[in-house]
């Protein structure tokens, strides 16, 4: 029987030549991704049962990023016990801050995240991997500490549910709108268990950093990873960071293999999308309601990469920031923040008005850095817009793509970025 | 008798179970006291040890953090009874040996407050008031072969010696 590619790796991964969704495997993890929040629990398990090893050093990669710089003596203590764990194990793959930023999105920038690997995390966005047709899902600190132990965890091997798209996306329109708009069709649980592969001549001509987008917020469907198939596209991305195509398997799925459920969609009829609160599928069109807001966020795993900041520049680039509304833009890593500056786009922020922070997840989980406070609005293109996520329970939190965060940073309230010269012509005046 | 605690809507994530504020620790006692805060901040003042949450579907949605189970088992909450559960919470309950048990109809049949019986072995939940009973999904054997171990962990250091030592008959053919 057809094989999905996400079967075919889990296959490879648990010593069997098929597997079938629903079999419980023991699957082999080719690396092991920490950062401080949910690894120093991990730890304390291990060492608490006489288990403190990790199976293999050059395999894990630990990136502090949630409560860095530490913003209370708690977050520096979780942060030191990653750090002297790192020392203490040899782990080489370390990127501290100052030479890190939001790990998934280091991760995938490193190469050594390959294709056909089997890859996780304790954070539910590690699925942001699968872009490069690998097997990347989040777990718990238990699993998380199973897999620095034995660099194992069981699966249960899930169903997949294909994603077909075809059309072009109108000027305007990105990734994020897109994967909105699949999450606002088939609802916050409507992944879930599933792997949510993505094809179609849509994703064929998206770059990179537009896959990214997409298997990212697989979570906010309830999916256990979004995938992507290799193609041109991704061998050159690896190939750029010094990765050839003889150190990685390439998996497509099988013409027959079996999909849960089929989804397609006519990319050029997604139009800006903004997920309203509580929950990342209330999606409507950006502008159809007029929502003022306070405050204003670029960044996280889901959008903070280089282009997400052209998106942005090229809607500030001479206009500012509405009075009252507080904007900040947190580049995902060092690397993403340092090409920023040479393309002046941090200038362009900071001539517009708008904070430029230091890359962490900081504001996107509310734990420092521009958490916000009761009753703020804040216009985010970041994943969870989830009662509390940012801080007080009582503000209100739409997502949607940082094109959209800027245009309505602009105008004060949540507005379509398609009136503000999106497609990258300068403004008329 | 378990009294249960009625939390009807569907997608409760884990920002409301535990928020992130709160993630500076991984103790279990400290968790607990804000165990469903951003839901209902009066719930840890009323849960009683052996209590059962019954939810709506897709409970424990969001973020991976394990901290949702510890801080709903530090509350002293026994079982949390919902239609499903968001993938990531579920395995996080196996591996810790927490009950997350799957069972349609469960909201419409409980009302906040009211006395319940739960049978393990029978796979059923009685809502003593009423009377009326339901049956869960069976737990999956590997589930509870975790639970019998006492966690992954330790069902994985069992597995390793197991290997190490090789079985009886094994020797044999040496
Ligand atoms: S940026 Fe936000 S969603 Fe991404 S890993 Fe950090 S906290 Fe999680």
């Amino acid at each position: 029987m057809g094989m999905t590619i996400a079967e075919k790796i889990l296959a490879a991964h648990s010593g069997q030549k098929e597997v079938v969704p629903g079999q419980l495997i023991e699957c082999a993890t080719d690396w092991v991704l920490c950062h401080e929040i949910t690894t120093p629990a991990a730890l304390r398990m291990l060492e608490e049962r006489g288990m403190d090893r990790v199976f293999d050093p050059e395999k894990i990669v630990a990136v502090p990023d949630h409560s860095v710089p530490a913003m209370n003596i708690k977050a520096a203590k979780m942060y030191q016990k990653l750090k002297s764990w790192v020392q203490e194990k040899g782990i080489r793959h370390f990127y501290d801050v100052g030479r890190g930023g939001i790990a998934h999105v280091v991760l995938e920038n490193t190469g050594l995240i390959k294709p056909g690997q089997t890859l996780v995390s304790g954070d539910s966005h590690t699925c942001n991997a699968g872009a490069l047709g690998c097997f990347a899902t989040g777990v718990g600190s238990t699993d998380l500490a199973g897999a620095i132990y034995a660099g194992r965890v069981w699966f249960k091997v899930p169903e997949t549910m294909l994603i077909r798209v075809t059309g072009e996306l109108q000027p305007g329109v990105t990734p994020k709108d897109l994967v909105l708009e699949v999450i606002r069709r088939i609802g916050a649980d409507g992944a879930n268990y599933l792997v949510m592969e993505w094809v179609g001549e849509t994703i064929e001509r998206m770059d990179m950093e537009g896959r990214f987008t997409l298997t990212n917020m697989a979570i906010e469907a309830g999916g256990k990873t979004g995938i992507v198939a290799v193609d041109d596209t991704t061998r050159a991305y690896l190939r750029e960071r010094g990765v050839t195509p003889d150190q990685y398997t390439e998996s497509t799925s099988d013409p027959d293999a079996k999909y849960k459920v089929v989804i397609d969609l006519d990319a050029s009829k997604v139009e800006p999308t903004v997920a309203y609160p509580h929950i990342p599928s209330n999606g409507r069109v950006a502008g159809q309601d007029r929502i003022p807001v306070t405050h204003a966020y670029v960044g996280s795993c889901t959008n903070g990469r280089i282009s997400d900041l052209r998106d942005v520049a090229r809607i500030l680039k001479g206009r500012r920031v509405a009075d009252g509304v507080q904007m900040i833009v947190v580049p995902a890593t060092q690397a993403i923040w340092k090409q920023a500056a040479q393309e002046g786009l941090l200038e362009i922020f900071v001539e517009a008005g708008a904070s430029v922070s230091y890359p962490s997840c900081g504001a996107c989980l509310g734990m420092h850095s521009g958490v916000l406070g009761p009753d703020d609005v804040c216009i985010s293109s970041s994943n969870r817009n989830f009662v509390g996520r940012m801080g007080d329970p009582s503000a209100q939190i739409y997502l949607a793509s940082p094109a959209t965060v800027a245009a309505s940073a602009v105008a004060g309230y949540i507005s379509d970025p398609r009136e503000y010269n999106p497609a990258g012509t300068e403004a008329a005046d | 008798m378990p009294t249960v605690h009625v939390f009807a809507r569907d997608h409760i994530n884990t920002d409301e179970i535990i928020p992130a504020r709160h993630l500076t620790t991984d103790v279990e006692a400290e968790l607990a006291k804000y165990a469903m805060e951003d839901y209902d901040k009066n719930f840890v003042r009323r849960v009683k040890p052996g209590d059962i949450i019954v939810a709506g579907a897709d409970f424990g949605c969001g973020s991976s953090r394990e901290h949702a189970v510890w801080a709903l088992r530090g509350a002293g909450v026994a079982a949390v009874i919902a239609p499903n559960f968001a993938r990531i919470f579920y395995r996080n309950a196996i591996n810790n040996g927490f009950l997350a048990l799957e069972c349609e109809n469960v909201v419409e049949t409980f009302m906040d407050g009211d006395p319940a019986e739960l049978d393990l072995t029978g796979g059923t939940i009685t809502n003593v008031r009423t009377g009326q009973t339901l049956q869960f999904v069976p737990v999956p054997q590997f589930a509870l072969d975790v639970q019998k171990a006492g966690g992954w962990l330790e069902y994985m250091r069992e597995q390793d010696r197991q290997q190490r030592e090789p079985s009886p008959q094994e020797e044999q053919h040496a």
